[in-house]
């Protein structure tokens, strides 16, 4: 098997709060081998963008990565002297972010934001060659009329087309690794499919590895070939995607998957997990899914933390009860 | 943008009527007569309220407000503002001496206000809550509320009588001129108008950056791999830049008023003098000749905010 290109390990991440700090990102782990599309997949606060930040060295100034490590082709990111980072960053990882509304700098052209990344890290690009270069790229994300649109801002470009954008500057160096968090999260149905499309075309060209951070369970099917799903801070379960659509062995995961709509059955009303979120400054003790866990039943075994175990090739369960999910299809009521 | 500037110039007049027609009541209101000034009780002899009838009718003053109004804008839209009553020298040509002081004086301190002001305002953000934070807040919180007399009279007491570096009145030295010269007695004056700006600058600055630093395109620009001072230079300061700009341009007609107090402690030949001159001898032609071009100064810089704000923010079309 190849060396993981990056590889996230244990990292724990904490914010600065009123009255104390919140643990969002409780010692996780993964890893993404070269030109691989992982997908992560959780619900909103569950750490999902945290654990990428973390390793970029990209947390707000109230967030903090208090143990673990990320290891990039060999050299851990975490603690890394920024200018190292500043190196790293949109060179060897390109990042693509979910609202391409604020994600650019208004009051810069789209083709100054994309040509400021290749000067960055090709030294004697002239200005010149780099907005040369900003035109092909412009264009290879499918965007017409390449030399006027690099000369306008933002605000000229639609939702969709600022993704685009956003894509090809997140490629512009030819990054081994793109992250991408919840790239279509923003957009409208019909361009999501289309952003999704070029996401996948720019990484089968350049053969970069791609992370694909998201809540969509069908960008998820659609996309990757591993899967690593996030609750409460933690990983609770990681498979190929295969085996997570069919073969889930955490009632977390069930319980998203219950809660897809599907063309082939008529339903009343969607299964939804029941309950909320835990509030990750007072998580429950032992297992975080507990309370809203069909499976949990008042069982001891519960109260403690569940390891993340192996419960198949390649595949892991934070539950305590996994087995119990062997051979079930579907949800878990 | 040109038909933009246009359309607002012409809407400013229409407005500039309305205002004048307002000053020129209210200063009919005032308490005090400037007749009853020019002929002196204590010296005239004589038939004195014939004499001051005589005078009013000479001055038009006896006509109906309405018809003073209008003979007044018939004559200011000829370029003739009147003659002051106590100096008869047109009024024109008064505030136009008076004007090159001022504005040597306002765009002095407006530029000590804007270099001191807003480098720390965006300094104190990028160090928020430590100890430069609250130094600059403490400091711009002294600028603002202490008042600009007192200061200046500190500065006097302090530069100009104990240490004896500084020029404490005028604009140059009797007989004398020359830059330096200049440049010295614009020192204490210019120096305590500009920091009393920069208290609010730095505010003002520091919010606007604060409110830059949270957007999510600074983290983009991170996530290229440019440096903390490109991501801060380039992309955080123009955007806080933006809404300064604006206040900036706005405060500008204060500035002027606020010239008053400081003109008067340095006996600085400026408008702000003329003005309070003006209104302890009852010169209404003078004080209406003041008050209306702060009224074009407010309406000017209001338009200019607007200009500026479209120039450096291309999602705004005029």
């Amino acid at each position: 098997m190849t060396e993981p290109l990056l590889s996230i390990d244990e990292i724990v991440t904490e914010f600065r709060v009123e009255g104390g700090v919140v643990r969002a990102v409780n010692g996780v782990s993964l890893d993404v081998r070269p030109g691989e599309t992982v997908g992560v997949v959780g619900e909103s606060g569950s750490g999902k963008s945290v654990t990428m930040m973390s390793a970029l060295g990209l947390l707000p100034g109230h967030g903090r990565v208090v143990a673990g490590h990320a290891r990039f082709r060999g050299r851990d990111l975490v603690g890394l002297a920024e200018r190292e980072l500043e190196r790293i960053r949109g060179r060897e990882i390109g990042l693509v972010f979910q609202d391409p509304m604020t994600a650019f700098n208004p009051v810069m052209t789209v083709g100054e934001q994309i040509a400021e990344g290749l000067r960055r890290h090709q030294a004697g690009l002239s200005r010149r060659a780099a907005g040369a270069r900003v035109v092909e790229l412009l264009a290879e994300v499918g965007i017409p009329a390449p030399e006027r649109r690099a000369r306008q801002y933002p605000h000229e470009f639609s939702g969709g087309m600022r993704q685009r954008a956003m894509i090809a500057m997140a490629m512009a160096n030819r990054p081994a690794l793109i992250i991408a968090d919840e790239p279509t999260t923003a957009l409208d149905v019909t361009i999501q499919a289309q952003i999704l499309d070029l996401l996948g075309r720019v990484q089968q060209e350049t053969e970069a590895a791609l992370i694909m951070i998201t809540h969509d369970l069908g960008v998820i099917a659609e996309m990757t070939e591993r899967v690593v799903v996030m609750y409460a801070g933690r990983v609770v379960e990681t498979a190929d995607v295969d085996t997570v659509f069919h073969e889930a062995r955490h009632p977390y995961t069930r319980g998203l998957l219950r809660s897809l709509p599907r063309l082939d059955h008529r339903v009343a009303e969607l299964p939804a997990i029941g309950g909320q979120p835990p509030n990750p400054q007072a998580l429950p003790p032992g297992c975080s899914y507990r309370p809203r866990c069909p499976l949990n039943q008042g069982r001891d075994e519960c109260l403690t933390r569940p390891e993340l175990n192996p419960a198949g090739r390649g595949h892991r369960s934070a539950c305590h009860f996994h087995a119990e999910l062997a051979g079930l299809t579907g949800g878990v009521e | 943008m040109v038909a933009y500037v246009v359309r607002r110039l012409l809407v400013s007049a229409v407005v500039l009527v309305g205002i004048s027609m307002l000053l020129f009541t209210l200063l009919q209101l005032m308490p005090g007569d400037p007749v009853e000034m020019m002929i002196d009780p204590m010296s005239f002899s004589g038939d004195r309220a014939a004499a001051i009838a005589r005078r009013r009718e000479q001055l038009g003053l006896d006509a109906s407000l309405p018809i003073q109004y209008v003979r007044w804008a018939g004559e200011f839209l000829q370029g003739n503002l009147g003659f002051s009553y106590s100096t008869s020298r047109p009024v024109a040509e008064v505030m136009v001496e008076r004007l090159g002081p001022t504005v040597r004086l306002m765009g002095t301190a407006l530029v000590i206000g804007l270099l001191a002001g807003i480098p720390v305002g965006i300094l104190a953000a990028l160090r928020r809550n430590t100890l430069v934070d609250y130094g600059a807040a403490a400091l711009s919180l002294v600028a603002i509320s202490v008042p600009s007399f007192f200061v200046a009279l500190l500065g006097i007491y302090v530069f100009g009588l104990k240490l004896d570096w500084l020029p404490t009145g005028g604009m140059n030295s009797v007989g004398g001129g020359g830059l330096v010269d200049s440049l010295r007695h614009l020192v204490l004056p210019a120096g305590i108008l500009g920091l009393a700006l920069a208290g609010p600058y730095v505010r003002y600055a520091r919010a606007a950056m604060l409110e830059v630093l949270g957007q999510d395109f600074l983290t983009t620009a991170r996530s290229k791999g440019l440096s903390r001072r490109r991501v801060v230079g380039r992309h955080a300061l123009h955007n806080a830049l933006i809404p300064l700009v604006t206040v900036v341009a706005i405060q500008i007609p204060v500035l002027f008023a606020g010239a008053v107090v400081v003109e008067q402690v340095f006996a600085w030949p400026g408008m702000g003098r003329l003005a309070l001159e003006a209104v302890l001898a009852r010169d209404y032609p003078i004080l209406l000749g003041f008050v209306m071009a702060i009224a074009v100064l407010v309406l000017l810089c209001n338009l200019l905010a607007d200009v500026a704000y479209a120039v450096i923010d291309p999602r705004i079309r005029l």
